[in-house]
């Protein structure tokens, strides 16, 4: 079950900060219309400076290499969720197939 | 007073922030506004072969194995016209510190970097050499900042980015994570500014300079096992540095006749800085929207002159689709036992159809691998274009249509490449020249540096430039 705190870093805890760099209105001239009318975005990690703070604060963090950097809290050591995928049924009878090939040329030698 | 950071502000001051940045004053090199010394840019930073390669020694980099690809070689053979189906090797550059060859160009430059007595490097990069620059800086104790292109609109990011991402992390980078759009360029500039870091920008000298130790080593591996220099090398291109640091290393050894083929993967149609396409392909890196506009114009970039001139160096340039080298990635896994990041078996993809025009006795390299992991896998990828709305299925590689159908195909046969005619490439290139200077007259020394520069005659380039003044007085 989620508790209230899950929301609530501390000092010291991993965050991530989200900033917008440019609006919509002070991005570059030339850009496809979808990416016209939304904002320069940026996400960064580091370690709060703050005593406390919730999702949606303004906090100042230290950056892996020390720099402090000011920002909106998104998260609380967001995780590494990319992962491996799903099987292909499109890929894994190609190595079969190969052999296969391989091996009948071998036969007709 | 404060510096004003809107983003024609901090433009206007880019001359000035690159060369702080660099340590390079490119003014001094330029004879025209079309013509700079490429040679003298390039020997600039001031290091011979030798030292490139006993430096990138100190940190592992480099003297990667050459693996002949035996099985593929004879499956290829079984489906070549008799006599055909050169042997193909491949250069397991995933064997460097952090997986691919991107280390090359990163140890020089952050070596050049830590010797100038900068305190930290920044670049602005969604591959692998994010993490080859944090992995090098880490090495030499210097700071690193890694400025990515992740996301789109809807915060969903590229899976083989975010696998980026990590492992620039892990090499203790601070990495900002953006959203689709070229003003990762301002972004760039703005970070240097504040930092007074160094730019390892993938287009200075120390960058190709790197990559040169590639094809050198390559050329000498090659004549020890087989006994002669490669008939052909394969190169994945995208930003041309690749090619262009692989041809200088393979002259450098005296390969000289080896041919120098380019190979991307065809993203024709999708456009780079699209909110919309950005997640609706499977490559990052080594495609053609990249390989063709770098060829046709490679003053775009990070600094006031490319380095990366590939166009220079090519002897042909062809295109694969997604679904090929997904095949060929499955394959070299199951065939070769080898499983590398599908982005770099590009240019493996493009070997296996070119392996079928060659001689039995010929030999093609295939110059790089790169790592693979979670995010990177051709699993990981097809997952995640099907979710995005991409139809995935077998059949013939000619039903491949960028940012809607990967069509993998259903046997070596079928997999062959598009030659891009390098004519019609000189020409934009030229063109582009042209363009690039308003109400210049040339002189004849920029026809011989616009020759020079894509491979040229000195008539080739009159008759464009002429060509082009025609059009633009009717």
């Amino acid at each position: 079950m989620k508790s209230k705190n899950n929301d609530r870093a501390k000092k010291g805890d991993l965050v991530q900060v989200y900033l917008v760099i440019l609006k919509p209105e002070e991005r570059v001239k030339k850009l496809p219309e979808c990416t016209k009318r939304v904002p320069y975005e940026a996400w960064v990690k580091g370690i709060l400076i703050d005593e406390s703070a919730v999702i949606g604060d303004r906090v100042r963090i230290k950056s892996f290499i020390g720099r402090e950097i000011t920002g909106t809290m998104t998260g609380i050591n967001p995780g590494y969720n990319h992962n491996f995928g799903l099987p292909q049924p499109e890929l894994v009878q190609i190595g079969l197939e190969a052999w296969l090939e391989t091996r009948k040329t071998e036969e007709d030698k | 007073m404060m510096k004003k950071n809107d983003y024609s502000s901090v433009m206007s001051r880019k001359g000035e922030i690159l060369k702080n940045a660099t340590g390079i004053d490119y003014q001094q090199f330029e004879s025209s506004a079309v013509t700079f010394n490429y040679g003298n840019l390039l020997g600039s930073p001031g290091y011979s072969i030798d030292e490139v390669r006993s430096i990138q020694a100190e940190t592992g980099v480099g003297n990667t194995p050459l693996v002949e690809l035996k099985r593929i070689t004879s499956l290829v053979r079984s489906l070549s016209p008799p006599g055909k189906g050169a042997r193909v090797f491949i250069k397991d550059e995933r064997a460097n510190p952090s997986g691919s060859f991107k280390d090359r160009r990163a140890s020089l430059s952050v070596y050049h970097s830590s010797r100038l007595g900068y305190k930290g490097v920044i670049a602005a990069t969604s591959g692998n050499y994010g993490a080859a620059v944090a992995s090098q800086a880490a090495k030499l104790g210097l700071k690193t900042i890694i400025i990515q292109e992740v996301y789109d609109s809807r915060h969903v990011g590229q899976p083989e980015i975010l696998e980026k991402t990590r492992a620039c992390e892990a090499y203790g980078a601070e990495v900002w994570q953006m959203t689709v759009g070229p003003e990762l360029f301002y972004m760039l500039l703005l970070m240097l500014e504040e930092t007074g870091f160094y730019s390892a920008s993938l287009y200075t000298p120390t960058a190709i300079l790197g990559i040169e130790t590639l094809g050198f080593e390559l050329a000498e591996q090659a004549k020890e096992r087989v006994g002669k220099f490669p008939d052909a090398v394969i190169i994945t291109h995208a930003g041309g540095g690749n090619v262009t640091g692989t041809a200088r290393g393979l002259m450098k050894a005296g390969a000289s006749s080896t041919a120098v083929i380019g190979a991307s993967v065809d993203l024709r149609g999708m456009h780079m800085a699209s909110d919309e396409d950005f997640n609706r392909k499977s490559f990052t890196t080594g495609h053609s929207a990249f390989g063709i506009p770098f060829l046709t114009w490679p003053d775009r970039t990070d600094v006031p002159r490319n380095c990366a001139r590939a166009l220079r160096y090519l002897d042909r340039y062809v295109l694969v689709t997604q679904g090929d080298v997904f095949y060929v990635t499955e394959l070299l896994s199951r065939m070769e036992g080898l499983q590398r990041g599908p982005a770099g078996n590009t240019s493996l993809t493009a070997a296996l159809a070119v392996a079928r025009e060659l001689d039995r006795d010929q030999v093609i390299v295939v110059q790089e691998t790169e790592y693979t992991g979670a995010g990177k896998m051709p699993t990981s990828q097809l997952t995640f274009a099907r979710e995005n709305g991409i139809e995935v299925r077998r059949g013939d590689p000619k039903e491949n249509c960028p940012g809607r159908t990967i069509v993998i195909p259903e046997g070596v046969e079928q997999i062959k490449v598009e030659d891009v005619d390098l004519d019609k490439i000189r020409e934009s290139y030229i063109r582009n020249a042209r363009q690039s200077v308003e109400d210049y007259k040339f002189q004849p020394f920029d026809l011989d540096f616009l020759a020079e520069d894509s491979k040229s005659k000195h008539d080739f380039v009159k008759r464009i430039l002429s060509l082009s003044e025609t059009e633009k007085k009717s």
